[in-house]
């Protein structure tokens, strides 16, 4: 982040970033027109970042929606080959990111690891993508002659509320799980941790990621969260942070429609696991006649 | 449809040609052995020529590795193995795969035309199904290498060593990929013998990875002919052979490493029944039985080289099938139009034509199609045999060519009966409409690998390999690993 603008040299005067939200594949503010001012921890002004309307979450599922069943369809190798390539942008993004963790109040080398970190852990969950079913689906021994099997597909349009203790860190490993088994999502980074959203988004827009696969709003979370539970077209909720009674409510609410409700650790020991890939699956078992 | 004047009498209505252009990279005229790194001349200064079968022209000259060259090699897997490459996290080991996927990729064109040049295939196959295989592999298994505790639940997973790896000549890189892939991502070293009459992408390999910047010493190659690969599988610094290749041969082997620790996989020949029902769609299984024999000039040890068809249709499949073979276009691999290419070497075009005359010998009609060939170079013209019997040798052993041996049944349980009714079981085909009778007969198929309703599909998540004298071990998907890792 510049200082006030004046290059002291020079005395040109930076051109600053208007930090947008990702919708659809087009990068938005919000509909409301309405805004939050970021702070770094000293208190120095940021800038401002979208704050997201309940009509701008319901614009992203209708996105997420739209792109679900393409995604859903798209073949596991290239599933893998595209995350891998979003990992490829991000890496050769990696020192704007830095910047920014560290305008967050990242030490530098705090910030390049949990840069490199997000990258790494793209990368292995891109891995996943053509084998999680190897480990997850199964051939079932039934005592007919049938052959019986059962396979993983996505659940849909699945919303994601981040944690703000790691910005990068905690929007990664909750949207790559998500995105490896086939899913749309919806993404919520509040606070601080907004700006490091609103940059991954700059990356995935220049990667090979479908419109619409990946939706980045950032905005309050007392607003959103009661929106995203009880949204009649959104699968399933994944949420971090948060407090009890949050979680009650969530609960309640997602039962409108049998929402599947997780929460999900902010311990960096729970990032590789492939088992956050069945949080949003649901199971298909087949019945095939065996005779002629 | 049966109107086979047309590709036969070079009518107006015939390809002009559309060859592919090679000049877009250069090869060296000669290439060393890739040993710890770097490319070094054999030991004995001695050399022989890779060639076109095509044109029987020279592409280059490739060092001949002896059995001191074998030893450095082997010294250097072992050194890569224990400073290297066995400390290094899966994560890590697993980036220098992605490297070389995508420098694969990022070579295709140059690579794709090199195997078609070098091998003889039609540059459409390399194009599309060897060099994007090949690098899909790298990508799958590239993903293992830090997941390897998934695959073996309950186990500790760790590398077995140092392997030696020899493989074939009918999918040059392919081979090389389904080979080094798994056993990189395991954490295990090689040192690689790729075919005498194909080493030009495995030498291309060797330096894509120095563009990757792999370790020195984690992927070693070493070009020579069957001495060479003796020499690699006697050598006592090995602690996994993997070959892929001839039964005989590796029946030899197997005899070769009795009372050793050194662990074997095999990945033999075959002598795969296509199974034709009569309520198959018959048009499509034509289609099937061409893939299935003519595909790569049926230099493919999973061929559907005998064809199984129901007496009720057998008139009728053999009339389509002729029609259709008479559109195959053999010559130039080269050129985008191209069917069917050059036959690898000349020795293999001279098998392939001894058992054009045995199976005439034992009594069976031979039928070949009306084609020309080019003058230079090794061609077989599409060619079926009928009237076979279930012992002549052309129904029993494996011919490595254009050649179909095709035979009729009533039941389902004479067509199992006649499949399984060789000393192979690679690979097997079933054509009906019919999902039960599907899986009836793939359980009923001795073979390693069986397509319903289509042939000769591969992915490198799914495994592949034989039964009984195709070998054993499977390479590709989470089956494919366990050659290459110890468990704990």
């Amino acid at each position: 982040m510049s200082k006030n603008g004046l290059n002291g040299k020079s005395g040109r005067l930076d051109v600053r970033k208007t930090y947008k939200m990702l919708i659809g594949g087009a990068f938005v503010r919000s509909e409301s027109g309405r805004a939050l001012d970021v702070e770094a921890p000293g208190g120095k002004w940021l800038g401002h970042v979208c704050r997201a309307s309940r009509k701008d979450f319901r614009n992203a599922v209708v996105a997420a929606r739209k792109a679900a069943a393409g995604w859903a369809s798209t073949t596991a190798y290239l599933k893998g080959q595209i995350l891998y390539r979003a990992a490829e942008m991000m890496e050769g993004r990696s020192s704007s990111l830095c910047e920014v963790l560290q305008s967050v109040g990242h030490s530098s080398a705090a910030a390049k690891s949990e840069v490199s970190q997000s990258i790494d852990l793209l990368v292995y969950y891109a891995g996943w993508a053509d084998k999680y079913l190897q480990i997850f689906g199964s051939v079932n021994p039934v005592s007919s002659p049938y052959f019986n099997f059962s396979v993983t597909e996505p659940m849909g349009v699945v919303a994601y509320v981040a944690g703000e203790k790691r910005p990068l860190l905690d929007l990664v490993s909750g949207i790559a799980p998500i995105v490896v088994g086939g899913n749309s999502v919806i993404t919520l980074s509040t606070g601080r941790s907004a700006v490091a959203a609103m940059e991954l988004g700059e990356v995935l827009a220049t990667s090979d990621i479908p419109h619409g696969v990946i939706n980045l709003l950032c905005g309050l979370r007392e607003e959103l969260v009661g929106q995203m539970s009880s949204h009649m077209d959104v699968n399933a909720l994944v949420v971090q942070g948060g407090d009890e009674k949050e979680h009650a409510a969530s609960r309640e609410a997602c039962a409108l429609n049998l929402k599947r409700y997780f929460l999900k650790s902010q311990e960096s020991k729970c990032d590789e696991d492939p088992y956050r890939i069945m949080d949003t699956v649901e199971i298909k078992t087949t019945w095939h006649p065996v005779g002629g | 449809m049966t109107d086979s004047k047309i590709s036969s009498k070079g009518s107006d209505w015939g390809y002009a040609p559309a060859p592919e252009s090679a000049d877009h990279f250069k090869l060296k005229e000669q290439y060393g052995l890739f040993l710890g790194g770097k490319f070094v001349p054999a030991g004995s200064g001695k050399r022989f020529a890779t060639i076109n079968p095509a044109n029987e022209k020279t592409l280059a000259q490739v060092a001949d590795a002896g059995e001191k060259d074998v030893d450095r090699a082997v010294k250097a897997a072992r050194l890569a193995y224990d400073k290297v490459w066995r400390k290094m996290s899966g994560r890590e080991r697993g980036k220098y795969l992605y490297r070389i996927a995508r420098i694969i990729q990022e070579r295709a064109r140059e690579l794709a035309v090199v195997e078609s040049m070098d091998g003889g295939k039609p540059i459409r196959e390399s194009r599309d199904v060897d060099i994007p295989l090949a690098a899909a592999h790298f990508f799958y298994h590239a993903g293992w290498a830090d997941k390897l505790g998934y695959a073996f639940p309950g186990k500790s997973v760790g590398p077995i060593g140092v392997a030696g790896q020899i493989i074939p000549w009918n999918f040059p890189l392919l081979m090389v990929a389904w080979k080094v892939a798994p056993a990189l991502a395991c954490g295990n070293t090689v040192v690689l013998k790729p075919a005498e009459t194909t080493p030009l992408t495995a030498l291309l390999f060797a330096e894509i990875c120095q563009e990757a910047g792999l370790p020195d010493g984690v992927f070693n190659c070493i070009t020579g002919a069957g001495s060479t690969g003796a020499a690699l599988v006697r050598h006592p610094g090995l602690d996994k052979v993997a070959f892929t290749g001839s039964t005989d041969v590796g029946k030899a082997i197997q005899k070769s490493l009795a009372g050793k620790a050194t662990k074997l996989t095999l990945e033999l020949g075959g002598k795969a029944a296509n199974i034709i029902f009569e309520d198959a769609a018959i048009d499509q299984a034509v289609e099937g039985i061409i893939n299935g024999i003519f595909f790569n000039q049926g230099h493919v040890c999973c061929a559907g080289s005998r064809l199984l068809v129901q007496e009720s249709v057998e008139e009728e499949v053999v009339e389509k099938l002729k029609a259709r073979m008479e559109h195959l276009i053999v010559g130039d691999p080269l050129d985008k139009n191209t069917d069917i290419g050059a036959i690898n070497s000349k020795a293999q075009c001279e098998r392939i034509q001894d058992y054009l005359k045995v199976g005439q010998e034992e009594g069976a009609e031979l039928f070949q199609t009306k084609c020309t060939v080019p003058d230079k170079g090794y061609w077989i013209r599409p060619s079926f045999f009928t009237k076979v019997a279930q012992s002549h040798r052309i129904v029993q052993e494996e011919i490595f060519g254009p050649v179909l041996a095709i035979q009729s049944f009533r039941t389902l349980n004479e067509a199992l009966e006649k499949a399984n009714n060789t000393p192979y079981g690679l690979s097997g085909g079933v054509w009906t409409d019919k999902g039960a009778k599907i899986f009836k007969v793939t359980r009923g198929i001795k073979a390693g690998v069986i397509w319903a309703n289509t042939f000769n599909k591969f992915d490198p998540a799914s495994p592949f390999g034989g039964y009984k004298e195709s070998g054993y071990g499977r390479e590709g998907g989470r089956h494919g690993l366990r050659p290459y890792v110890e468990l704990s």
